[in-house]
């Protein structure tokens, strides 16, 4: 199978999608003239012209809003957010507008809309430009939140957005735009809401998601050179969560870790923390445990980030904890 | 720069020859359904039978009313959480409204959005919007799609005096202005936000002129007359519809009642209020017909009458209809008819 870049798997999402629907259309800062700040959108403007492929000036409440009130009124926007750091401007109409539109409409009004862009640390960025925020769209009822960690899931998975007839934030990482996987040429879908096994084991469950998801299999080959047999599963999709796979793994391997970039509390690893003890209590040998980011703001220092951010050293060490080794 | 602003609206005797009769008895109409349906809506929380927040848009009902006369059927209505008149000039079934403010099952946004959300898509109301100034880009991206599509509908977008000092107002009026996007965006002006008054809130205290910034032809218009109302708007459609992008209409209103019902308005003084309940727009509309003998007084007064009974009707309805059955607290929330929920 060929093998494509992370960068190019989304940009054929698109691309497809907008040849097969007229009304979907690429709103954000730089992803026309410029190519996209990342190069996600390149060629994408002469393909499709300034009407579909549209550059913004610096201004993401103003064009969230404007991409969520065109949804309302037929069109499928696709909104680009150089990264998801600069959504904080625009969260109210996320949130507020987005979010809550079909609901408090009594059903009239819904917004099929992707939001998409970068999220999470990329390299001694500093505080304001390194952050997960996954945890904080997905307590939104009303969103979907899809992060997927490869280009073969970041591609079927975004096509399976933008058709979707409601609100999706869609994660990426500036780390993993350059990253190549195979995608094969012909077209394929992936349902939104389903985690993929990456790994099959039989002593310990990590769960992991997006592009953190490397320090978990990379864990699992360390564990594996000691004996230690670790299942890991790629939750893909956080709102909604797969917790059937989560279950069932656990009850083939009594034992849960659970690695996520974002800060601790009320955390994606909280809530599958809980739905654990809740539903399979009594298949549980340990205590589950969860490696997050410290709690704390990402430096600039490369020796605080490497302390802050989870680590395969944490990792193996809260499965060696797990598993009493 | 491109702006076209306008000092001075028309005078009454230009203006009125324009209009014929049957124009002004709609407005009168309308307006004064506004009118009996808010203040049957005032009544009715004073008895609790509507809870929530309410704000009642007595006095300033020439601002939707002349706005429907000069639109077509398929322009797209939206603004914040005074959104009890816009969709009955639109011809919302008025039982419908008044549901919604009783929670009620057969409300038009069944029951889910209260005083604050109606919608009514069949009509072209998008609502009904509850964070200050948050509509402003949605009816710039409703506008957005009418260009998109190239279907020669436009946005009409009203928004507080309140509003225009948030930022999304300035993102919108930009974008708005540099695509050249078929919307109105209309600033009730009513002098307060709030309890503060536009004087307090910024040193620009004649909002059309931050029009002026982005290139937008903006104009003062007085929104007590239903005329200057009607011929502004009449004026930013045909501009909008050229291809020519955005207008900002200051209508210069002015609310009788305090900002929401639980607000004695003491911000303002007795003399204030009479001062502006003299140039009512119900009145005017009112004066001229029976000055250009376009109905008896005995005739106008049978509309009332009418009007009275079909607020009454509503009110009947609101109340023998059923609050939503329990499984709705969780329908509506995704288009996805098999989303997953969290049980536990």
């Amino acid at each position: 199978m060929r093998t494509i870049q992370f960068r190019e798997a989304l940009r054929e999402a698109m691309s497809e999608e907008m040849r097969r629907d007229k009304s979907v259309y690429l709103m954000g800062e730089e992803v026309a003239e410029y190519n996209g700040a990342y190069k996600v959108s390149q060629g994408m403007l002469e393909e499709f012209g300034p009407d579909r492929i549209i550059d913004t000036p610096i201004a993401e409440l103003g064009f969230t809003g404007l991409g969520i009130g065109s949804a309302m009124n037929g069109l499928r926007p696709i909104i680009e957010f150089m990264t998801f750091n600069f959504s904080l401007v625009a969260i109210d109409q996320i949130i507020n507008s987005a979010a809550k539109m079909l609901y408090m409409s009594g059903g009239q009004y819904n917004v099929p809309i992707v939001f998409r862009g970068a999220t999470g640390n990329a390299g001694m960025l500093s505080a304001q430009h390194s952050q997960n925020f996954e945890n904080w769209y997905a307590n939104t009822p009303g969103l979907k939140v899809l992060i997927p960690s490869n280009p073969y899931d970041a591609k079927g998975l975004l096509k399976s957005a933008i058709r979707d007839d409601d609100p999706v934030i869609f994660m990426e990482s500036e780390v993993m735009y350059g990253e190549k996987g195979e995608v094969p040429e012909e077209e394929y879908l992936i349902p939104i809401g389903v985690a993929d096994v990456k790994r099959e084991g039989k002593d310990v469950t990590i769960v992991s998601f997006g592009k953190i998801i490397k320090v978990a299999l990379e864990a699992a080959r360390e564990l594996e050179k000691e004996g230690i047999s670790a299942e890991v599963i790629d939750l893909r999709t956080v709102r909604p969560i797969d917790y059937a796979a989560i279950v069932n793994s656990v009850k083939k391997t009594n034992r849960l870790v659970i690695v996520e970039e974002a800060w601790p509390l009320a955390a994606i690893s909280s809530e599958i923390t809980y739905h654990v003890q809740k539903n399979a209590f009594d298949y549980l040998d340990a205590p589950i445990q969860r490696v997050n980011s410290l709690d704390a703001p990402l430096p600039y220092a490369p020796n605080l980030i490497d302390v802050i951010l989870p680590s395969v050293k944490r990792t193996v060490e809260s499965v060696k904890s797990v598993t009493y080794r | 720069m491109a702006t076209a602003t306008k000092t001075k609206t028309q005078s009454k005797k230009d203006t009125a020859k324009k209009f014929d009769k049957e124009t002004y008895l709609t407005w009168f109409e309308s307006m004064l359904m506004m009118r009996r349906f808010e203040e049957k809506s005032g009544q009715l929380y004073g008895q609790q039978k509507i809870r929530g927040f309410c704000h009642l848009y007595i006095g300033q009902e020439a601002c939707a009313a002349g706005a429907v006369s000069a639109l077509e059927r398929g322009d797209k209505y939206i603004t914040a959480y005074r959104d009890h008149a816009h969709p009955l000039a639109l011809g919302s079934d008025p039982g419908r409204i008044m549901a919604e403010l009783y929670g009620k099952e057969t409300g038009l946004s069944r029951g889910k959005g209260g005083s604050m959300h109606i919608f009514d898509k069949e009509n072209n109301f998008v609502g009904g919007h509850g964070i200050v100034g948050g509509q402003i880009p949605l009816g710039t991206g409703l506008a957005f799609a009418e260009k998109y599509n190239k279907t020669g509908k436009l946005c009409i977008c009203y928004l507080g005096d309140g509003a225009v000092r948030q930022g999304s107002f300035h993102e919108s009026l930009n974008l708005a202005m540099t695509w050249k996007l078929p919307v109105i965006f209309v600033i009730e002006n009513n002098g307060y936000a709030m309890g503060t008054s536009v004087q307090r809130t910024s040193n620009v205290t004649e909002l059309y002129k931050l029009g002026e910034a982005f290139d937008i032809p903006s104009e003062p218009v007085d929104g007590m007359s239903v005329e200057a109302v009607h011929e502004s708007v009449s004026r930013a459609a045909e501009r909008a519809r050229k291809g020519e992008g955005a207008t900002l209409l200051e209508f210069r209103t002015y609310r009788y009642k305090g900002h929401s019902m639980s607000d004695p308005a003491k911000y303002r003084t007795k003399d204030e209020v009479e001062e502006y309940k003299r140039k009512d727009p119900i009145e005017q509309v009112r004066e001229t017909i029976l000055a250009k003998k376009y109905a008896t007084e005995e005739e106008l007064l049978n509309i009332d009458k009418k009007i009275k009974k079909t607020v009454e009707e509503s009110v009947a309805f609101a109340e023998q209809s059923e609050f939503p059955p329990v499984e709705q607290a969780m329908e509506d929330i995704y288009a996805q008819s098999d989303y997953p929920f969290i049980v536990d």
